[in-house]
């Protein structure tokens, strides 16, 4: 039952995700002058990128103005343990300042210094206060900007309109893309776009995990896609569980509590009322941790009313992979709150009138799903599956990937993070890398003529979208999903092991073949069913890559933790990231590259105290 | 030790459609979303629903709950006493697409026809200044999460259909943060009254009733822009100053949105200040 009827459209650059990365990247395609197609699964405006609390990181120095891009590059590096590609958290760290001040330029309304600048907050593994913000709905503020004025562009949104194939032509180091096909949710109707260049900006991967704070969208769409296009994926080990999702009632386990109710003051207390962090401060980080509550009073106290401090940083703001093993460590000793976590105490830290004012949609999140006042009681926190460091692997100065004319930005890219990410750098990933994937697709474009798509890949993109209606019984993609979460929970969580890693492989496994037997009934009309089945294929892809590089990987660092290698291996596993890539059978290749040579300009700068 | 709840959903399209009856288990905390998507994992895996965050910050889990236009990721299921019928019904004022989605678009369109915001230059320095307290009113529009429920609500479009002639709500908080936005330099006053209908408003305040953000949309958005495009069309001198007087807009006096401003024939109430 292949349908002819798919309607074809066609564009310069063709922007797949309308997160902050593509809509930053289109916008800056638009203004090469070129025609951009943006596409994304939900409405214009919905996309994850919309939950972000926290805020941006960028070294403008307003609060602090010790403050420079070095000083963040430093702490780029040194929160990614060094796995980071240099040259784009160097370039991160640069262009990070003009990228928050362009944003106020199309009306963004960050909250404000004392003397009416950009004020910026606290963040854990950040040196200075470097988050621009508004109060906690700061990726709300970034998407809604980026949306009032990319729609002013010129540019054509495709909403709610869902890509499952890339189409190339050429092979090897020749290999482009063409163009890609996808479905619209609406109808069910397929649709070709035809492009020179595309640029992928779809977002995480969260979804593969039972306690996650991700939308629906995150299910590793964009980085499947690329890998079967040929593409690399990188890193794909690294998983941040961020320390604090809510952990009760279970209908909103997992869902954030941004790092922020720390940086305004929250302490992470045990059962028994302890401050747990001072317990877990590793060796990188002990020479500008407080080792004192009052040390780390005085630091929060000074820094949140904009002194500049000279006492150490409290603990809780460590990196997050260090605050989420010491919760995930207390909770197993039996230290743990009644319902799994610890304690993230706000209450007896600040004024009810300053948490309602700093961290209003917390306040209102614990209210009104929660039944906890937080101005007056502790939340129940623990930590939740966040955000992927893993991705696409790209061309660190253009962001290209492997397939010529296919690059890649935001959370679905690799590199910029290392092992793990800082909080607050990845708003400030989306503004720079997007705007320069779309800069290098606008060149790569404007260089070359449109290729036509191959009507057997069409065919055979069609043929895949339909198989779910065409078998009779099957697998419920639902439950399938479920089972998925579940299995990557258990045996490729917060905790790993060989053991664990090799089961976790084979589920992936049998849910592959669940998945190819899955069936769907009802139509095409927007048919969650048959929607979900379409992006298992691609969860499956994202989680089986994790846990190969995960089991490769015989070390703990940033997002990857082994109880059977609790140390960082500085001989071997601090010089390569693990590759993954389509090999000939269709099976999964996996390869260890040496990282790129820090130039000696670079290590000076790494090197340098503050 | 489940308990049971009985929830009816709309099953159709634009053609029409009927309400289906599903019993879910319930367990502590759950939001009607989750009994949505209980339903959708075991009993109509064809359900359509729109979601993203389930929680309450990306607006687009609107629909209608017994008559009431509310978020289902913001709705808990103990909110309703044992017994009470739930009824799950999409948005009444946009083309059903299917079940409880529906067809938003003309919002998008809406969107496009506003002229984006125009700063002034920045200082010498390279900074914007600007005073957080010139700021909190329009951070608190900013807050907007577009759910639509307003739009859905407002009788001018749920029952008089002005979607050609009249923005609405949602779109006058927009055009109020431009306006009252501190290096904003655009003046668009007069669209207002004439592309984007601000006069068919008659400030019943439904839509500010229904906003999950808690935004004061009625009195802290739509009279003051009814009253400077007053004082803009029916006072020659401050026509005449807002034309000529050197700063444009911005030398108009700001125009509290508290009842005091007394020139209108509705009772303002105080606004109350959500953080
Ligand atoms: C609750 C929460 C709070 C956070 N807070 C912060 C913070 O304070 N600071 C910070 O720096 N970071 C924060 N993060 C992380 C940050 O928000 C995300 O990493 C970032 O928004 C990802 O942006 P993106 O543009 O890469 O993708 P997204 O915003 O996820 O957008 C992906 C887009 O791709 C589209 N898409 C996906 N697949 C397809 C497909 N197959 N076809 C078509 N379109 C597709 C989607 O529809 C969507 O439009 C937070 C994350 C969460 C979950
Ligand atoms: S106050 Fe005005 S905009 Fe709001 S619902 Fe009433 S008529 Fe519509
Ligand atoms: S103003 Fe309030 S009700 Fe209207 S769209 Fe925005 S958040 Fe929704
Ligand atoms: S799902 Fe985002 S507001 Fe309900």
């Amino acid at each position: 039952m292949t349908d002819k009827n798919f309607e074809t459209h066609e564009h310069d650059v063709l922007v797949i995700g309308a997160g902050g990365a593509g809509l930053r990247a289109a916008i800056e395609a638009s203004a090469a002058g070129l025609s951009v197609g943006l596409i994304c699964k939900s409405l214009l405006g919905k996309a994850h990128t919309v939950m972000a609390e926290g805020g941006v990181a960028a070294a403008l120095g307003n609060v602090e103005p010790r403050d420079n891009w070095k000083v963040h590059f430093r702490d780029t590096m040194k929160g990614g343990r060094y796995l980071n590609q240099w040259r784009m958290a160097q370039l991160h760290a640069m262009e990070a300042p003009d990228r928050v001040n362009e944003l106020e330029e199309w009306g963004a309304i960050f909250d404000r210094t004392h003397d009416g600048k950009i004020l910026q907050r606290n963040f854990g593994g950040h040196t200075y206060p470097r988050l621009a913000h508004v109060g906690d709905r700061t990726g709300l503020e970034m998407i809604r900007t980026l949306q009032q004025h990319g729609i002013h562009t010129g540019m054509h949104v495709y909403m709610e309109c869902t890509l499952t194939r890339l189409f190339t032509a050429g092979e090897g180091d020749d290999k482009r893309v063409t163009g890609c096909f996808g479905y619209w949710r609406e109808n069910g109707k397929f649709v070709v776009f035809k492009t020179k260049a595309i640029v992928m900006a779809s977002g995480g991967i969260g979804r593969i995990f039972k306690i996650n704070s991700n939308s629906w969208e995150c299910t590793g769409d964009g980085q499947a896609l690329a890998y079967l296009a040929g593409a690399e994926l990188m890193d794909m080990e690294f998983m941040q569980f961020h320390p604090t999702g809510m952990v009760w009632p279970p209908s909103v386990r997992g869902t954030l509590i941004t790092e922020g109710v720390r940086g305004e003051g929250g302490t992470l207390r045990n059962k028994d009322g302890k401050r747990i962090m001072f317990g877990y401060i590793p060796e990188l980080y002990a020479s500008d941790t407080a080792k004192t509550e009052e040390e780390a009073d005085l630091w929060l106290r000074e820094s949140t009313t904009g002194i500049a401090s000279k006492a150490k940083r409290t603990p809780d703001l460590l990196p997050r992979d260090i605050v989420a093993r010491a919760i995930h460590t207390e909770v197993k000793a039996g230290r743990g709150s009644p319902h799994g976590g610890v304690f993230l105490d706000i209450a007896t830290r600040r004024s009810a009138e300053d948490i309602k004012k700093k961290l209003p949609a917390m306040y209102h999140q614990f209210m009104e799903l929660g039944d906890v006042d937080i101005t007056k009681e502790p939340m129940e926190v623990g930590p939740t599956g966040h955000y992927t460091m893993g991705g696409i692997k790209v061309d660190p100065n253009t962001q290209e990937s492997r397939v010529k004319g296919l690059f890649a930005a935001g959370e679905c890219a690799a590199g910029m993070h290392g092992s793990n990410r800082l909080g607050g750098n990845s708003l400030s990933d989306l503004l720079v890398f997007g705007r320069i994937a779309g800069e290098h697709a606008a060149k790569f474009a404007k260089s070359v003529q449109a290729k036509e798509t191959d009507k057997g890949a069409i065919e055979a993109a069609e043929k895949e979208a339909l198989a779910p209606f065409s078998r009779d019984e099957g697998p419920n993609p639902f439950l399938l999903h479920e089972d998925l979460m579940n299995q990557m929970q258990k045996y490729v969580g917060i905790m790993r092991n060989e053991a664990d890693l090799a089961s976790g492989l084979k589920e992936v496994e049998r849910l592959k073949d669940a998945q190819s037997r899955i069936s769907v009934t009802g139509n095409r009309h927007y048919n969650a069913a048959w929607h979900e089945s379409i992006d298992m294929r691609n969860m499956l892809i994202v989680s089986e890559a994790m846990a190969r590089a995960a089991a490769q990987r015989k070390e703990s660092r940033g997002g990857h933790a082994r109880e059977d290698f609790t140390e960082m291996d500085k001989e071997h596993f601090a010089k390569v990231n693990i590759v993954l890539r389509y090999g000939k059978g269709g099976d999964m290749e996996l390869e260890e590259v040496a990282l790129p040579p820090v130039p000696d300009e670079i290590k000076k700068i790494l090197e340098e105290k503050e | 030790m489940a308990d049971k709840a009985t929830i009816r959903v709309f099953r159709g399209n634009e053609d029409g459609g009927e309400f289906k009856e599903y019993e879910v288990e319930t367990y502590t905390g759950m939001v009607v979303l989750d009994a949505i998507h209980e339903i959708q994992a075991k009993q109509a895996p064809d359900l359509a629903v729109r979601w993203n965050c389930k929680a309450g910050r990306c607006g687009s889990c609107s629909a209608e709950v017994n008559g009431k236009p509310r978020l289902l990721c913001m709705t808990r299921m103990s909110h309703f006493a044992e017994g009470e019928a739930i009824n799950v019904t999409p948005m009444r004022t946009f083309p059903i697409i299917k079940d409880l989605v529906t067809d938003v678009s003309w919002n998008y369109e809406m969107a496009k026809k506003i002229p984006e915001f125009k700063p002034r230059p920045r200082d010498a320095d390279g900074h914007w200044r600007m005073q957080q307290y010139d700021i909190d009113r329009i951070q608190e529009f900013r807050k907007c999460i577009e759910c639509f429920m307003c739009q859905n609500v407002c009788h001018v479009l749920r029952d008089h259909d002005k979607k050609k002639e009249f923005a609405g709500p949602r779109f006058f908080i927009h055009l109020a943060t431009l306006e009252m936005h501190p290096l904003d330099t655009l003046d668009r006053r007069q669209m207002m009254k004439d592309d984007f209908g601000l006069g068919l408003c008659n400030i019943t305040r439904c839509c500010t009733e229904v906003c999950p953000e808690h935004i004061q949309i009625t009195d802290n958005g739509i009279i003051p822009m009814k009253e400077r495009v007053a004082d803009d069309f029916y006072d020659p001198v401050r026509w005449l100053l807002a034309r000529f007087g050197g700063k444009k807009k911005k030398s108009l006096p700001i125009v509290q949105s508290t009842g005091d401003a007394g020139e209108d024939t509705h009772k303002t109430k105080k606004p109350k200040k959500t953080a």
